[in-house]
């Protein structure tokens, strides 16, 4: 039994460095229990000859491929989307693509406006100043002035146009379709001790320049320095109660396996939209026999993903392939509803500027486009380096048979059950989808691009974990409250990506993290009463 | 060639051969095929937690072809791996991958391709800026977003 700190941070991914790093202006005892460890960027993919093939073993973004001693196994038979993360600090962001939008103030109006699914209980502009403070602090790239956003200023300049970047906004030009540079968290001058970004190609394991934000060269320096306490390679087993139905604790594995007790006041959870749930559902007792803070029996239920649609072709002249970020522009021409397409809701485009020789080979011989033999060669060289593509991301709207469980047999290294995925891609999603690949061919058609190919979904494209702890106002429809306490726990609190009500079409990060500075700052202001 | 290889010296024949199937070797393009002993070397090295799945593709090639792939002649071994491409399956992907992998990064074929033979840390890439009045017409736009 160890003293108990005031607040225990479960998770040092994206949202448990964010409100950290906010709640250490307290003076509390701050302690960060993290499952995986620091990354050391010198071993990053981008600084060896195999950089490519590593995204098929160590640096896969699937935990089950990857299967690190950090990682934790999740059952996804019943997915036709695979679960993409990574566990350490720095979490998802440090295998990320770092494309970085925020949701729209329709996405948080999705009840009133469209009549489907359920609004927030709080609205964007409760979040601008949280999104604006996250912006300088992950240190965003992007240009002010687009017309399918509300205004927002972010503190470096986009990323280079490059030469997809400019085929694209020619081919969306000809059809009359929004584009804009995409915002990043690719740091284009230095910045706050990060170097510029250098164009290493290959950003999303990991980017060995440091240009691009991931948590552990962000919030976690501020953080530490600010005096919160992290401890790496302890994965927590479950949240233990005490006789009043407080959070009194969490019981962990240590760096060296064996199983210690670390007592709490209060305790924040930001473990994702699949490792939170997981370890609702593990710590149920006696006091909560379905699960910790599942009163509502919403724990785990009404998982969204953003189901991706990618379609991408050649063209004949040279695209940027590997020899910049993936990012490069967006465009929200099919965002906000119009029903006369078939659909409620809608996607963003995030188009990309091509692949490295590897990928082109691997992708190309599973679509059968690389012949066997004597021409493999002249196949090869009219695709490499002229591939074009972009990815429709669609708002998955809540279902709650879609949903993360407990598997029954699956266990991680320690023993603990793992999660199990059950998700279905619904109807207005398959419609949503169907009508990105159609308008991502006239794109590409306008671009000149040619042998057009198509994956929707994108197998392992499950990198957004959203609604599995949803907040709300009504604890029988809800998991949280408005400002992310338990309804049913009141020193139990969750920050990530659990906390959606709706996905909206975007990337999720930026607003995770400022989800999780906005909890941050309702917890500071209410010390005094914060159990009431 | 290492001693400790995960292939039998028979896999790693058939492999060999294979691999110059998938990929021979190209006087047009002054390349190697991937039957080339430095990149069958590399493919072995690392071959890793694939080894599984590339055994197991070697063993439904040795069973289409009747046996080692080695011994037969050049039509029939194209005849077998043909069959085991359009058969397909995580065994058989797995194989192409790996050979692909490795050849796509040896030095002589990279250069082939007007590529430099280095990773891409640290020394990066040049990005064009472009030309940004292509967004005029966009900035001309009225706001897209709905207020709620």
């Amino acid at each position: 039994m160890k003293d108990p700190v005031d607040v225990l941070i479960i998770g040092a991914g994206a949202s448990g460095a964010a409100v950290a790093w906010s709640l250490a202006e307290t003076k509390m005892h701050i302690l960060c229990l993290e499952q995986g460890g620091w990354m050391n960027p010198a071993t990053y993919p981008s600084t060896g000859r195999d950089w490519e093939a590593r995204f098929y073993c160590d640096f896969s973004p699937s935990p089950n491929i990857r299967a690190r001693p950090e990682d934790y196994p999740i059952n996804e038979e019943g997915s036709p989307i695979k679960v993409v993360n990574f566990n350490g600090v720095g979490g998802g962001t440090v295998m990320y693509a770092a494309h970085f939008p925020r949701l729209h103030p329709s996405d948080f109006r999705v009840k009133s406006l469209d009549g489907v699914a359920d609004d927030w209980p709080i609205d964007y502009w409760t979040l601008v100043p949280f999104f604006e403070e996250n912006d300088r602090m992950m240190g965003v790239s992007g240009l002010a002035g687009d017309p399918a956003i509300p205004p927002r200023n972010p503190p470096m300049p986009p990323l280079p146009l490059g030469r997809s970047g400019t085929i694209l906004a020619k081919a969306m030009n000809r059809l009359g379709w929004h584009w804009w540079p995409s915002d990043t968290t690719v740091a284009t001058v230095d910045y706050e001790g990060r170097a510029r970004c250098i164009n290493l190609g290959h950003c999303t394991p990991g980017c060995a320049q440091g240009a691009k934000a991931s948590t552990d060269i962000t919030y976690w320096p501020a953080a530490l320095r600010a005096g919160v306490e992290l401890k790496t390679h302890c994965r927590v087993r479950a949240i233990t109660t005490d006789e009043h139905g407080m959070a009194a604790g969490a019981l962990y594995h240590d760096e060296e396996g064996k199983e210690q007790f670390q007592a709490a006041h209060a305790i924040v959870i930001a473990c994702n939209g699949v490792g939170t749930p997981r370890l609702l559902l593990n710590s149920a007792s006696g006091r909560f026999p379905n699960g910790l803070a599942n009163s509502s029996g919403l724990v785990g239920r009404n998982l969204m993903f953003h189901p991706y649609a990618q379609i991408y072709g050649y063209v004949d002249e040279p695209t940027d392939s590997n020899r910049a970020p993936p990012t490069c522009l967006w465009s929200k021409e099919f965002y906000e509803t119009d029903r006369s397409r078939g659909f409620v809701r809608g996607y963003t485009y995030q188009f990309g500027r091509g692949v490295g020789p590897v990928f082109e080979a691997v992708t190309s011989e599973e679509k059968g486009l690389l012949p066997w033999g004597a021409g493999h060669h002249a196949a090869f060289r009219r695709r490499n380096g002229h591939r074009l593509a972009m990815s429709a991301i669609c708002e998955d709207l809540p279902e709650e048979h879609n949903r993360v469980t407990l598997d029954p047999v699956l266990k991680d290294s320690h023993g603990i059950p793992a999660p199990r995925i059950d998700y279905r891609i619904s109807e207005n999603s398959a419609r949503m989808m169907e009508h990105g690949i159609a308008s991502a061919k006239e794109i590409l058609a306008a671009a000149g691009a040619s042998d057009i190919c198509v994956n929707s979904p994108i197998l392992y494209g499950g990198w957004h974990l959203l609604g599995t702890a949803r907040m709300g106002t009504d604890p029988e429809r809800s998991v949280v409250n408005e400002w992310g306490r338990a309804h049913d726990v009141k020193n139990l609190f969750i920050v990530d990506g659990s906390l959606f009500v709706t996905s909206g079409g975007v990337n999720p990060t930026s607003t995770i993290q400022a989800l999780a500075l906005y909890v941050a700052d309702q917890m500071k202001r209410r010390l005094s009463n914060l159990f009431d | 060639m290492t001693t400790n290889s995960p292939l039998s010296p028979t896999e790693r024949e058939d492999l060999r051969v294979i691999a110059g199937i998938i990929i021979p070797a190209s006087a047009e393009f002054d390349v190697p095929g991937a039957d080339d002993p430095a990149i069958q070397a590399e493919i072995l090295r690392t071959l890793g937690r694939d080894a599984g799945l590339v055994h197991e593709a070697l063993d439904e090639l040795a069973r289409r072809a009747g046996g080692p792939l080695a011994v037969l002649d050049p039509a029939r071994r194209e005849a077998a791996a043909m069959k085991l491409r359009a058969r397909g399956g995580a065994a058989v992907a797995t194989l192409a991958r790996v050979v692909l992998q490795c050849y796509y990064r040896d030095d002589r074929v990279v250069r082939s391709l007007g590529l430099e033979p280095r990773p891409p840390y640290p020394q990066g890439h040049v990005l064009e800026d472009g030309d940004w009045s292509l967004l005029d017409p966009v900035r001309a736009r009225p706001p897209m977003w709905r207020l709620p």
